[in-house]
């Protein structure tokens, strides 16, 4: 099922009375979520995701805009006609019931033509707790139960009466670093064994980028980038979803552009034909440094801490925007650890150029622009005319 | 740990409430069943020296005391008829009060009203509403100034009046009154207790329950109901408490007659039959009498805790 969002805009009346003040959870979303695809929402807290993840569901409505899942506008729809399964941030099993209550408590609300008999319902409960290997546990209470098996009761809750999407708010922010990623690849499994649509909410960009077909970044309520997870990390269109993307994070350096050139400090660091001067910074992943005793950038190096495959070199610069430069390159590197400076070749592909008023990418000669991103890009700089004196104003304060 | 060098100080500073416990709550609980267990005790008649046996000649008196098994009926009555009543008006009426937004605050200061009001004003203003004012009643020259505001209303539907709490009339229509008025005087508790659980109840079970489709009385029977249930327990354990211990509801209502004037006693309870042997100096019979109602309401309290044990979830 096609999950397509037009125009969505959520904004909820302010809390205090006196001031009328109005925040804007989502603005302006428009997004087509692909059949049968896992779909990342991702930002930092308060972006609009789980608030657009709540309109999708139905328990909240949008104050403009339209949602259709396939040909149907289900705007209007209360949640339960939506054919929605959610899955909740603390999984809301009702603690009362057992493993196998909690999943028939879907089944049993059927009216009408959509009734099911009582075999029948048994026969969806135990089809579904194979599908999250929960046969054994039907007898138990949630609270008897350890979060990740709780986790896929409430997954088997919303997968019983075969929705049409599957939607998780955060669904692993409440387990251990362990759970996290053994239950990352089994909703992942899940997802792929049903084909269903499912859209996901995190902060956790590594969690989004791991198990996703595609993602969405947001920010203060707007959509930042969507693409693949590799994509969007292979060409960020601004700032802020270079910096959100990646562990650890993308180095940011102070830079400027004169006469054709990219500058950090006072070292060259690569050509920039066709663009004017200006203030810029300068995004440089940490695997993109490359040590080099002829390199164009000059470090002070601090500490050298030994990964086993890789090195991880901690360093700092007097144009970085980050307290430390962090670089991750290959065991074999030459590295003269007693020496107070390192110097660096830059990987083309690996480092991005932002102007700095409106953090926006600019492109560089070379840089790779996949079909769409480009489309995405020009719609991108129409749409910025008239809002990035706005963004700006909200970053400053 | 205190070591015990300075133990001392820790009984220095328990010392005053010690004292107070020991003498205005063990003492008495000892002096009891010290009454309790000397047959026909007599405070009065230990001061002139007299002497009494040991054993549990007290109690099988009580016992066997019509006017005693009538009071324990009684109370026993209003218990039974009350509980249920008013935890199921309780559970309707916050859940009510808990959905709407608007006039929520004003309506649960007005539900709460009748717990701070003096329990005897309040039987004062039932006993208007019931009571029929002029005399002859019943007879030819019957002559009625007001037959009260819930007559009143019965007759203005059409039907005719009842004789709830005046002479002559039946011990349905007392009870009747008494279960009204201890039903409204026990809500604003209920509702208090019921409301502060459904409050902490987490909104999501009711989101997960609004994806699912499920009807409203389904919420309220499989989702509020299960998970108010500690609640719940709480709030029927000690209205049975309190249902034992009824007395002033009578004493609001009927005064300290107890009953109508032509049956005066008819609706004494079990606090009401002790208070009575108090202060005609059977304080031995006083003292049976209390520690019957003591067992009633300590086999009630674990035959509720029993029952909720199995009913109570998690």
């Amino acid at each position: 099922m096609k999950v397509e969002l037009q125009n969505i805009t959520k904004i909820f009346p302010s809390r205090n009375k006196k001031s009328n003040e109005m925040v804007v959870a989502v603005n302006d979303f428009t997004f087509t979520v692909p059949d049968g695809k896992l779909i990342g929402l991702l930002g930092p807290s308060g972006c609009g995701k789980s608030t657009t993840l709540y309109m999708i569901s139905g328990l909240q409505k949008p104050t403009s805009g339209k949602i259709f899942f396939g040909e149907d506008d289900v705007t209007e729809l209360p949640p339960e006609k939506r054919g929605i399964g959610l899955v909740f941030q603390n999984y809301a099993l009702y603690p009362h019931m057992t493993v196998k209550q909690n999943i028939l408590f879907p089944l049993q609300n059927l009216k009408g033509v959509d009734k099911l008999s009582k075999e029948q319902m048994l026969d969806r409960v135990d089809e579904v707790s194979k599908l999250v290997q929960l046969e054994q546990y039907l007898d138990r209470k949630p609270s008897e139960m350890s979060g990740g098996q709780q986790q896929r009761v409430a997954i088997a809750r919303a997968l019983v009466k075969m929705p049409r999407v599957l939607l998780l708010d955060e669904p692993l922010s409440n387990l251990d670093a362990r759970l996290r990623l053994q239950t990352r690849e089994e909703i992942r499994r899940i997802q792929r064994e049903t084909g269903i649509t499912t859209i996901f909410v995190t902060h956790d960009q590594e969690e989004a980028m791991s198990i996703s077909d595609m993602i969405v970044v947001m920010k203060l309520g707007v959509i930042q980038q969507v693409g693949e997870p590799q994509e969007v990390y292979d060409n960020p269109v601004n700032l802020f979803v270079s910096k959100f993307l990646g562990t650890p994070p993308i180095n940011v350096f102070n830079g400027h552009i004169r006469s054709g050139k990219l500058y950090i400090g006072e070292e060259v660091i690569a050509d920039a034909k066709d663009v004017s001067d200006k203030e810029v910074y300068v995004g440089i992943r940490p695997e993109g440094f490359i040590v080099d005793p002829n390199g164009k950038l000059t470090c002070n190096l601090e500490s050298r801490e030994v990964m086993g495959r890789d090195v991880s070199i901690v360093s700092n610069h007097p144009e970085s925007a980050n307290p430390i430069v962090r670089s991750i390159v290959d065991s074999e590197s030459p590295i003269d650890v007693d020496a107070q400076t390192i110097k660096y070749n830059i990987k083309k592909t690996k480092m991005f150029v932002f102007d700095k008023e409106t953090e926006e990418r600019i492109f560089l000669e070379g840089d790779k622009l996949p079909y769409h991103l480009t489309q995405y890009v020009q719609e991108k700089e129409s749409v910025n005319s008239k809002s990035s004196e706005e963004s700006t104003q909200e970053e400053n304060s | 740990m205190v070591d015990s060098k300075n133990s001392w100080k820790a009984w220095l500073y328990l010392a005053p409430a010690l004292v107070l416990l020991l003498v205005f709550t063990v003492w008495p609980i000892v002096n009891t069943l010290r009454m309790a267990f000397l047959e026909d005790y007599s405070g009065l008649m230990e001061k002139g020296g007299a002497v009494f046996n040991f054993g549990i000649g007290n109690f099988l008196k009580v016992i066997q005391y019509q006017r005693f098994l009538n009071c324990l009926k009684t109370t026993a009555l209003l218990c039974v008829l009350t509980v249920p009543v008013s935890t199921v008006l309780a559970l309707l009426i916050s859940v009510a009060l808990n959905s709407i937004k608007g006039l929520q605050k004003v309506l649960q200061t007005i539900f709460f009203l009748p717990y701070v009001t003096n329990s005897i004003a309040i039987g004062m203003v039932f006993a208007a509403m019931f009571n029929i004012v002029g005399s002859f009643l019943g007879s030819e020259n019957e002559l009625i100034v007001t037959a009260g505001i819930i007559n009143n209303v019965i007759e203005f539907f059409g039907g005719s009046h009842v004789n709830w709490i005046n002479v002559g009339s039946t011990y349905a229509a007392n009870i009747f009154v008494m279960v009204v008025y201890i039903v409204w005087k026990a809500l604003p508790f209920k509702i208090l207790i019921l409301l502060g659980g459904l409050q902490s109840i987490n909104k999501q079970y009711y989101d997960a329950a609004k994806v699912d489709g499920t009807s409203k009385s389904r919420i309220l029977t499989r989702i509020t109901v299960p998970l108010l249930s500690p609640m719940i327990a709480y709030v029927v354990i000690t209205s049975f408490i309190n249902g034992f211990k009824e007395y002033t509801s009578i004493v609001g209502i009927f005064g300290e007659n107890m009953g109508p004037a032509d049956d005066k006693g008819r609706l004494n309870t079990m606090v009401g039959f002790i208070y009575d042997a108090l202060s005609s100096n059977n304080q031995g019979r006083a003292s049976a009498a209390a520690l019957i109602l003591f067992a009633i309401i300590l086999v009630v309290t674990l035959i509720n805790l029993q029952v909720s044990k199995k009913r109570v979830h998690y």
